[in-house]
């Protein structure tokens, strides 16, 4: 179980690359997916090792990613569960 | 609202405009000031700092005029009643800030205390070649309100009326005095505070949810609120919406300009404040306004001495013009004759607005000093041989 | 294909915001974002009466911040952001004042009011993102552009003397000085919350990427190659001389708190003077209302 997990707001993404650049443990790359402006938002490749350290958040220029400790539970948990590791 | 005590001097003083102009300030509610010296005005804000310390509130001498005219700005969101003082250099300068006090519809006073131009020109000698600059002098389309005193005692009313108007249309208002008015000493009597009648800010009694920065409920002016209430709105001179957000587009500068615009001249018959005087058989109307209507009025008592019939009209709102009733006179009388310590600025105006139906005749005079009657006079009569 | 997170979780910054005016006006890889976010998390940290805090900006891509944080906040004119916040401070002393704005708006068109504010010891926090250029407008040359570089106005490369910010405000005054850049994600947040709870005139330059124009044209590559440039080349030197802290096109950029000292603000001096001169007479502030009846 990850110790955190990120979360992205697509369409705020310019695709700076400066979240996957910064991640300690290489959880993002830049996806292929397009978001509305035709930007590539990252997404986590490896999310079993995201801390929830927030770097991501702190180095995004754009608001569109941060990371959160796991033990912060949102209300929903089961939607949690599935936010942390699968395909959209 | 009454004049808050602690500001007014009451008692009957001797003292010139430029003293004068400061203690209006004061009775008008003003508690910051941020100014920068120039000739002849720097005595308005001497008194000011030496004042205000007593009366509570604050007065900062600040680098240049850039950064008066907008210091008294910041002074004015963080919630004070404020204003700034200059001359002909300085008023040039503060120009762009003009702009943004008209844009961003805050309520503050510039006071011009006019001299010889341009640029340096006459530091300590009068002149009342500001005018046209007071209304246009920053880009864009914009709208001031303009009052000319004619002495100290109207320097002292005329002031508090400039900040209630200030207030009340959330505009910047130019105060046009000139050196004479400021540099010379007559009786000024200040009425007790309850005397006083101060309109206080628009300030916003709705709620942080529902508050809109510029949103209008009808009236023409938006509610104001201040920095530190919670709030949180956000203030721009970008063309912007009523979230106070900007919003480039030419529907909402079109929509934006015009309010501001139509904010002033849909209240015209409460802004344009005038002195008439025998207008109704008149054959030649003088218009004038500062230290000129004092010299004009010894020219028309010599016409009317001579059996002309000259009625009187001095500009107390130079800005807006009062283009109602120059039209209206314009089809009663022969001429109209505008003596200005100019070389033909506000004469202008008097033409458009008599739209052909009257003659005009101005009164130049380079500055520098005050008209010789006899040259009015002798207008006055070529005038009323027409 | 993509893994987006549907939570309930909320970006700690968000509540700083104007959510409705997302996404922002700033480039691919600029660095002002970032510098927002590193101050909404000074204002976490240093749990700041968010009520009583105003932000004042000027002109510029820089100047585009107030527009964006959810605060009291004013986009004035360019360089005037200082005398704006001095007369907000000055009419309001419990408001904490933030000038946040670009190193053309401050040190150009602004200088006359970056060196005054500093030696008067105003009580401002002013957070100078200094991209080496005159972003907004198409990047012209700044007076903070490094010699040879290439810019519109310097087609064919610049030749003047850069100002050295820091030397600049620390011989004018200044109480807090430092420099970080975008990388020091958490050194900046750490010397914006420090600011907040200095009173003086504090002035925190952030070196920041200007991927379309600075860069493009230096053919240093994006905003990410100049993050990189500035992990590499930065060298923290807490304490350095300012005379020593210049900046060069592609050389070392030195970093850290260079000036924590105290001395009192404009406010105490006056208030002093005052108390001096009139004791019992002098009154601070209006007692009445008179404003807003």
């Amino acid at each position: 179980m990850a110790k955190g997990r990120v979360s992205i707001v697509v369409e705020r993404c310019k695709a700076c690359g400066f979240c996957v650049e910064f991640c300690p443990t290489h959880v993002l790359e830049l996806s292929s997916a397009f978001n509305s402006k035709g930007y590539h938002p990252p997404h986590v490749v490896h999310p079993e090792k995201c801390s929830g350290c927030d770097l991501c958040g702190m180095y995004c220029p754009d608001f569109a990613i941060y990371g959160t400790k796991a033990s912060v539970k949102p209300p929903d948990a089961e939607k949690a569960e599935k936010a942390s590791g699968g395909e959209k | 609202m009454k004049a808050d005590p602690h500001g007014v001097l009451t008692g009957i003083h001797f003292i010139d405009g430029d003293h004068a102009c400061c203690e209006g300030a004061l009775a008008a509610g003003a508690r910051f000031a941020a100014g920068y010296p120039i000739t002849p005005s720097t005595e308005v804000v001497e008194r000011f700092a030496s004042r205000v310390p007593t009366v509570g509130g604050c007065f900062i001498q600040m680098e240049d005029e850039l950064a008066a005219s907008i210091a008294l700005q910041g002074g004015v969101w963080g919630g004070a009643k404020a204003f700034t003082v200059t001359s002909g250099p300085g008023f040039s300068l503060m120009m762009e800030h003009i702009g943004y006090a008209a844009m961003t519809e805050t309520p503050c006073v510039f006071v011009d205390v006019q001299r010889g131009g341009p640029s340096t020109g006459l530091p300590t000698l009068p002149a009342q070649a500001d005018m046209m600059q007071a209304r246009w002098g920053s880009h864009g389309d914009y709208e001031i309100i303009a009052l000319c005193p004619n002495s100290p005692q109207e320097c002292f009313d005329l002031t508090i009326k400039a900040f209630n108007l200030a207030e009340e249309f959330r505009v910047p208002v130019m105060f046009m005095m000139d050196e004479v008015v400021g540099h010379m000493t007559e009786k000024v009597v200040i009425p007790p505070a309850d005397q006083i009648e101060v309109v206080p800010r628009k300030h916003t009694r709705k709620s942080i949810e529902d508050y809109l920065p510029y949103g209008t409920n009808g009236d023409l002016v938006p509610e104001m609120a201040h920095a530190g209430e919670g709030y949180n709105f956000h203030i721009t001179g970008l063309t912007h919406d009523e979230r106070g957000y900007p919003n480039m587009t030419p529907q909402t500068q079109d929509k934006l300009v015009r309010r501001l615009q139509n904010k002033i001249r849909s209240a015209t018959d409460r802004i344009c404040l005038f002195e008439e005087e025998q207008l109704d058989n008149a054959d030649v109307v003088v218009v004038s306004y500062g230290i000129t209507s004092r010299v004009a009025q010894r020219a028309i008592d010599m016409a009317r001495e001579r059996g002309l019939r000259v009625g009187k009209l001095r500009l107390i709102t130079a800005w807006p013009f009062p283009d109602k009733k120059i039209a209206d006179l314009a089809t009663r009388v022969k001429a109209f004759v505008m003596p200005e310590l100019n070389l033909g600025q506000m004469v202008r105006e008097l033409e458009r607005a008599a739209a052909g139906k009257a003659k005009t005749i101005a009164v130049s005079h380079a500055g520098g000093g005050v008209h010789n009657p006899d040259e009015i006079l002798n207008a006055i009569v070529e005038a009323s041989r027409c | 294909m993509l893994n987006i997170m549907q939570d309930d979780t909320v970006n700690p910054v968000e509540p700083f915001l104007r959510t409705d005016r997302m996404p922002h006006i700033w480039c691919p890889g600029c660095g002002i974002g970032t510098t927002v976010n590193s101050f909404a998390r000074a204002l976490i940290e240093s749990k700041i009466d968010l009520g009583s805090l105003a932000l004042v900006s000027g002109i510029g891509c820089t100047g585009r911040v107030a527009g964006y944080v959810k605060l009291d906040s004013f986009h004035t004119t360019h360089g005037r952001a200082i005398p704006f916040a001095t007369g907000l401070k000055l009419a309001n002393p419990k408001l904490n004042v933030v000038v946040y704005s670009g190193d053309g708006d401050l040190s150009a068109i602004g200088g006359n009011h970056l060196i005054h504010a500093a030696r008067r010891n105003i009580d401002l926090k002013v957070i100078c993102v200094n991209n080496l250029i005159y972003a907004m407008t198409g990047g012209q040359t700044a007076p903070t552009t490094p010699g040879h570089a290439t810019t519109s106005t310097n087609p064919y490369g610049t030749f003047e003397p850069a100002f050295n910010l820091p030397h600049l405000v620390e011989a004018a005054g200044a109480v807090y000085v430092a420099r970080w850049t975008t990388f020091h994600v958490r050194q900046l947040s750490r010397a914006i919350s420090e600011a907040f709870n200095k009173k003086g005139f504090s002035f925190i330059e952030v070196i920041s990427p200007c991927p379309t124009l600075y860069q493009r044209r230096n053919k240093m590559g994006d905003g990410l190659d100049t993050m990189k440039y500035y992990k590499e080349k930065s060298k923290i030197k807490h304490g350095a001389p300012t005379s020593e802290v210049g900046l060069t096109l592609n050389g070392e950029i030195a970093v850290g708190k260079f000036v924590d000292r105290d001395r009192p603000d404009y406010q105490s001096m006056m208030r002093a003077q005052y108390v001096e001169s009139l004791g019992e007479r002098y009154i601070e502030e209006a007692e009445t209302e008179c404003v807003c009846g």
